[in-house]
């Protein structure tokens, strides 16, 4: 820590003297990725929040002035509503899922088990895969069959395993819908909070557990008193990723589901899709799409300044 | 459990055309056939749909100099964000770093119309441009977190020596920057490849989209049958997937370096 104070110190110190020729080629080496995020991303921003004050629900830009109007509206649909309500239940499923599966694996691995490596980069691998193929892939294991022909996919393999009872209709079902999208997406993204946890748990000193052990604590206290609370900022980078990855989430229920039966598998990144540029509704997609950055950015912003700030301190 | 769905991929890519059957689709291929992968790939006249192929080589024209670009860009930020900061360098750190996490959504209205007036819409040449530009907080990331780790002294001895900030990064930073850039380049290269946000809303022409919007296009298709799309999912994932298995250790710290601190 100390070290890297005086670090941290030496090039504040450098920072003043360093000459003026200098000063400039730096300003202009980041310049070019400074202007153009700040069109790309705030600019276009503003122009999105523009956009979604104004009555353009065509082909032709109308940028009459009508207020929140659009904003009024959205909140009395029910596709939006329903949406809504999809994003809630996909991201609490979601996020409980993989913490609780990510966990789990992390601390099989970490019981420096024979052939450990492999198991990672088994749990790893649909990282490497995208939305859109893990997408291509679940609606077919997650297909039901029908009645007359038979079942297919994960039904299937519950009736050769003698679980047939547990079959379901899966997103064909409107009260299942998104919940079969969380399958697909624990599946993908779980061994990314395996591999945080991972990371973590090595990092914890072997003699703080012994200490404990030897205070008569238990294994489960250990994990429980110990463990879990030494894991928290991880878990905490874990909620804000995962999180803002489940509020956008869009290639997989295109690729698995799209809106489903009575929308239940819809969500507002792809109702944003849909009414924009199948509809032409520009200005609703707009407000749809300022709705889910603010959404973004109530998780993220609080994140990003207390990183500046911790970073700051040292 | 985990490996379940590959599994289910690679038998059915594997089965010839008379044995695929949805109400066997557990059952081991009786004889190996790669008739599912040449028709993802070239397509098949006769239904009237078209293969992956040319879709597959836009990727690799889009993916391979938008990594390039980015990694530069990158690597040129981190070097000033983190040797040679200014005042307020941490704050716009944090503003460029907020363009990561937000939902695309959120841009791609005036996107298309920018894309459009600079006539870039629907080509590859705008899609390198817009993977360019929305990938420059993630390499500045990787790459500042990484030559945060380069002593200070190194940077001072040179510049008493008298080296410039350019003749710094060439022959002090830019030579120990390869494994920032293998991380940095892992990491774009897969998730430009995975994009399909970019890629159904910039190129809505099938001749120049990049493959996941084709595969999706395969998928959706009913006159597609579903082993064909699970070969195309494959095929579609098989890049990445190599990176992964020969590459997967740096593979692993782009993951963490993308949750932040890591």
């Amino acid at each position: 820590m100390k070290a890297v104070a005086s670090e941290a110190a030496r090039t504040r110190v450098a920072s003043l003297r360093f000459p003026n020729a200098d000063r400039v080629i730096s300003l202009l080496l980041i310049a070019p990725s400074l202007v153009a995020l700040a069109v790309f991303v705030y600019g276009f921003i503003g122009f999105t929040g523009f956009a979604s004050l104004t009555k353009w629900d065509s082909l032709t830009p109308d940028f009459t002035f009508v207020g929140l109007r659009n904003y009024a509206r959205l909140f009395d649909t029910t596709r939006f509503q329903i949406d809504l309500r999809n994003t809630v239940t996909f991201t609490v499923l979601f996020l409980a899922l993989c913490l609780s599966l990510g966990f789990l694996l992390a601390v099989l691995l970490d019981q420096r088990i024979r052939g450990e490596g492999i198991f990672r980069s088994i749990f790893l691998f649909p990282l490497a895969v995208s939305f859109i193929v893990t997408g291509v892939i679940w609606r077919w294991l997650l297909n039901p069959g029908s009645a007359q022909l038979g079942s297919t996919g994960i039904n299937l393999l519950l009736d050769m395993v003698g679980l047939g009872f547990l079959k379901t209709g899966w997103y064909t079902d409107p009260k299942i819908g998104i919940k079969a999208v969380v399958v697909a997406a624990t599946w993908q993204m779980s061994g990314y909070v395996m591999a945080m946890y991972l990371a973590g748990l090595r990092g914890i000193p072997v003699e703080l557990r012994g200490a404990a052990l030897v205070d008569g604590a238990s294994e489960f206290q250990v994990y429980r008193h110990v463990i879990v609370p030494l894991l928290y900022p991880i878990t905490l980078g874990a909620v804000i990723i995962l999180g803002h990855i489940s509020l956008k989430i869009f290639d997989l229920v295109v690729a698995m589901t799209g809106p489903g039966p009575a929308f239940s598998s819809d969500v507002p990144a792809f109702f944003m899709f849909d009414t924009t540029f199948r509809g032409n509704n520009f200005a609703q997609g707009a407000g749809i799409a300022v709705i889910l950055l603010a959404m973004v950015a109530v998780l993220i912003v609080p994140y990003l300044v207390y990183s500046l700030r911790t970073e700051m301190q040292r | 459990m985990y490996l379940l769905p590959i599994y289910a991929l690679l038998i059915t890519g594997m089965k010839s055309f008379e044995e695929v059957n949805l109400y066997r689709m557990w059952d081991l291929p009786a004889k190996f056939s790669l008739e599912s992968f040449t028709t993802a790939w070239f397509g098949s006249e006769g239904q009237g749909f078209r293969g992956l192929s040319p879709n597959f080589w836009n990727s690799m024209r889009l993916a391979v100099p938008a990594t390039l670009l980015s990694a530069l860009l990158g690597s040129m930020n981190g070097y000033v964000l983190s040797k040679w900061k200014f005042r307020g360098a941490d704050a716009l750190f944090m503003l460029m770093l907020f363009g990561m996490f937000i939902p695309y959504q959120s841009i791609l209205i005036p996107l298309v119309q920018v894309l459009s007036s600079i006539e870039l819409y629907g080509s590859i040449s705008g899609l390198i441009l817009v993977h360019v530009v929305y990938g420059i907080p993630i390499t500045t990331l990787i790459f500042r977190n990484y030559y945060a780790t380069v002593p200070g002294e190194l940077i001072e001895a040179s510049k008493i020596d008298g080296a410039g900030i350019l003749g710094i990064y060439r022959h002090v930073i830019f030579p120990i920057s390869m494994p920032g850039f293998a991380v940095v380049m892992i990491w774009q290269f897969t998730s430009i490849w995975n994009d399909f946000l970019f890629g159904v809303i910039v190129t809505p022409r099938p001749a120049v989209q990049p493959i996941m919007v084709a595969l999706n296009n395969l998928a959706g298709s009913y006159i597609v049958e579903w082993n064909v799309q699970m070969a195309g999912a494959l095929l579609a994932a098989l890049p990445t997937m190599l990176v992964y298995v020969l590459l997967g250790r740096y593979f692993m710290r782009g993951l963490l370096a993308g949750s932040l601190k890591g």
